[in-house]
């Protein structure tokens, strides 16, 4: 996975580029997005982001709402604030859309990514990447003589340095979940 | 529980609860349940077209001219791929149309089946809404949803892909008012707050203007009630964008014309001078606002508009109002009359006298001919002979568009059709067939060029078939006009590919699809070949044969600001700087 080692922003070709440098008056926003959970859903939110030019760092969807078939969107995107303000205007409008909020500025909002990081080797660095991941709270999920997967939970910069870390001890493979976030304290959204 | 019924059964009956007259299709293996149906009644009519993308122009021409949803209704692949243009152009333009296209069954779905498209797919970016109903049981609740979305807030295209099993298949029908609720709720109340910050900035305006749009006609007869009313009572110049134009009478005493790229002098200098702005319904657009960092630097701006999203868009504003303009218009002059109906009216005045100046420059001013027919004196001819008709104009897109657009006068909204966001060559002739069919015993033109005419020209036999007398006035110069004027500026005058060759004879063409042909070449014949094209009771297709190399003005060059206009006489060379060429 030497994809893995590059520096942050180096690669401009993914769409999924992994937490690039901002650009001058560039904010990173953490969104929730509110979506009747209904085919093509996902698509349409993608589409708008595709269509209309605006970045996507991370995406993560899932029904959180069994009975009422609503799913929860986070996304991670940067823009200048007038562009941060058209996404949400865009977004708010669509039909299956309930509701749009910005956790970064309504926050204080936790963030949180889940990785499994996969790492082959054998005898020091085995035992080196073990004990870094006692250091990062990481559990280990799989194992065999000549293997791990780790389990690791944290904002994504911890995800980042821990797959740093890994890199010359053998990393293999990086699953990772994308960010997602809630507000701190009692109320709901 | 409502009995049960097929698919196609339910389709036909839920169009009927929504009020649906009329539907302009094309038939197909994928839809042909759906046609058996239409066979066996009478309530709905069948218009058929003989293109799919005629389906949704005409479409669009129905609902424009009537304030109701247009409905179409192709088949699945081609069908569906065809009609892509004119939910685009309906996308683009706000114009509430309903598209129900045929699917392959629900089990040949993703096998590359015969006539199979992702329609649900393709259509996405292009429509405000779309569905694939796989189950027939939900068919009714989406259809109903269909014309809610289409017609609530900012009114758009909608899609209804319908696999042909489903259209076989039984299920309960569903009444509209059982439909199920969507999460799509848009704000149609305008927050008192703003108006209020409004109505101070219209009583300390000292030199104001209205700039209306399209969203007037869409909030209905009452709005462009409440627009003169304003204008009036206020004593506020007012101009408009292409889309708007007849919500404020083209004979009021506040009317400056048209804005933007090819408006008036008048009107673009008031926008660039003015010192409060009252955007009604219009979004900015990029053909309006011309070079935005220089764009109405002095002034406040008041924005009412019913999407979020308009605002702060292209231009920032000082006070955005979501509502519909019919409310927020009625709130803010409810308001303004209680706190004592107060304007500068002096310094107002000043301000007229300013734009008086500026409308004595006369700047659609040209130089007739008696030798050849010039574009704009056939339209100035035009607007005399049928200025006392209740007259639907539709237009093709080019400079015989913004020519209708100066040269043509409308006193009422709903009255001029036109492609303004897209720009689709090709909607005229169909949306004059729509308008028709909605205005059977009025007059309908389209002004179209000889270019976009022929790019949906088979809708002439549709228009023959349902005996649709609309008129087809073709400003005839052999030329892709506007894209020459183009060449003209911005490319050292090579003329790629822009003039049309082996052209057909138009009266000749008329003559081939059942309808009447006039050619007319010299200015001395318009009126009386005019006046033969307005007394023939069926369509008519007229070849007004026009000066070639006739440009278009004035114009705001691409890059440049409201007060940087072009006049017709000016100097053309290097009027565009090599920033400005990239801008379309």
């Amino acid at each position: 996975m030497n994809a893995l080692r590059i520096k942050r922003g180096s690669s401009s070709h993914s769409a999924y580029n992994l937490r690039p440098a901002l650009k001058e008056g560039e904010e990173r926003r953490t969104l929730a997005v509110l979506v009747e959970n209904e085919a093509g859903v996902l698509a349409r939110v993608i589409g708008l982001f595709s269509g209309r030019g605006y970045n996507i760092e991370s995406l993560t969807v899932a029904e959180t709402d069994h009975v009422s078939h609503r799913s929860r969107i986070t996304i991670v995107t940067t823009g200048t604030p007038a562009v941060i303000e058209q996404i949400k205007a865009q977004l708010a409008r669509m039909v299956p859309v309930y509701d749009v909020h910005d956790l970064t500025t309504e926050g204080p909002a936790v963030e949180r990514e889940m990785a499994l990081v996969k790492v082959a080797c054998t005898g020091e660095a085995r035992v080196e990447a073990l004990r870094l991941s006692q250091v990062f709270r990481a559990n280990v999920v799989d194992t065999t003589l000549e293997s791990f997967v780790f389990e690791l939970t944290g904002a994504p910069e911890k995800i980042d340095a821990f797959v740093e870390l890994m890199a010359p001890l053998g990393l293999v493979d990086v699953a990772r979940t994308g960010v997602a976030a809630i507000t701190r304290g009692p109320k709901g959204m | 529980m409502s009995r049960e019924m097929t698919g196609a059964q339910i389709v036909v009956q839920a169009l009927k609860d929504q009020g649906v007259d009329t539907v302009f299709g094309y038939p197909g293996g994928a839809v042909l349940p759906i046609y058996d149906e239409l066979f066996k009644q009478n309530d709905i009519r069948h218009i058929l077209v003989r293109h799919e993308q005629g389906a949704a122009h005409a479409a669009e021409g129905y609902a424009r001219s009537t304030g109701r949803p247009g409905v179409l209704l192709v088949t699945s692949g081609p069908g569906a791929t065809n009609a892509v243009t004119g939910l685009t152009d309906a996308l683009m333009d706000s114009i509430p149309i309903i598209c129900l296209s045929g699917q392959v069954p629900t089990f040949l779905i993703g096998n590359d089946a015969f006539q199979e498209a992702d329609t649900v797919g393709i259509t996405r970016p292009c429509t405000k809404h779309n569905w694939l109903v796989k189950d027939t049981a939900r068919l009714a609740g989406v259809i109903h949803q269909a014309f809610y979305v289409a017609t609530h807030g900012r009114p758009g295209p909608v899609l209804i892909d319908i696999p042909k099993d489903v259209q076989f298949a039984m299920a309960p029908y569903v009444k509209p008012d059982k439909a199920p609720r969507l999460p799509y709720a848009p704000r149609v109340k305008g927050d008192p707050e703003r108006i209020r910050e409004a109505v101070e900035l219209i009583e300390n305006a000292q030199r104001p203007i209205i700039y209306s749009g399209g969203g007037v006609v869409n909030s209905g007869p009452e709005a462009s009630r409440l627009l003169r009313e304003l204008a009036d009572e206020t004593g506020f110049p007012v101009t408009s964008t292409l889309m708007g134009l007849g919500c404020y009478p083209a004979s009021g005493k506040g009317w400056l014309g048209m804005l933007g790229m090819h408006g008036t002098f008048e009107a673009n200098m008031a926008m660039h001078d003015c010192d409060v702005m009252i955007c009604i319904g219009a979004r900015f657009d990029d053909r309006i606002t011309g070079r935005t960092d220089a764009f109405s630097p002095g002034s406040k701006k008041i924005h009412i508009d019913i999407d979020p999203s308009s605002i702060n868009k292209n231009i920032l504003v000082d006070v955005p109002i979501v509502g519909d303009v019919k409310n927020v218009l009625a709130d803010m002059i409810a308001l303004w009359r209680e706190r004592g109906a107060r304007t500068r009216a002096d310094r107002v005045d000043n301000w007229w006298r300013q734009i008086k100046e500026w409308r004595s420059v006369q700047c659609l001013r040209y130089r007739n001919s008696d030798k050849i027919i010039k574009p704009q004196y056939a339209l100035q001819r035009l607007q005399a002979l049928t200025a006392d008709r209740d007259r639907y104009v539709t237009t093709e897109v080019g400079q015989h568009q913004m020519w209708a657009a100066q040269f043509l006068g409308f006193e009422e909204p709903n009255r001029w059709m036109t492609s303004g966001g897209l720009g689709t060559m090709g909607y005229g002739v169909p949306a004059s067939v729509g308008v028709q069919i909605a205005h059977p015993d009025a007059l309908v033109i389209n002004v179209a060029g000889e270019a976009s005419f022929m790019m949906n020209m088979q809708e002439m036999s549709t228009a023959v078939q349902y005996r649709l007398p609309v008129k087809q006035f073709i400003l005839n110069n052999e030329r892709l006009g506007m894209v020459r004027q183009w060449q003209q500026l911005l490319h050292g005058e090579r003329y790629s590919a822009s003039w049309s060759e082996a052209l057909p004879d138009f009266v000749k063409l008329a003559e081939a699809f059942g309808c009447k042909g006039i050619r007319c070449d010299d200015p001395a014949d318009l009126d009386d070949a005019i006046r033969e094209m307005l007394d023939h009771p069926g369509p008519v297709i007229f070849d007004c044969v026009v000066e070639k190399h006739e440009n278009c003005f004035p114009m705001i060059p691409s890059g440049k600001a409201h007060n940087e206009m072009l006049l017709g006489d000016a100097a053309t060379e290097g009027a565009i700087e090599a920033g400005g060429a990239v801008l379309v």
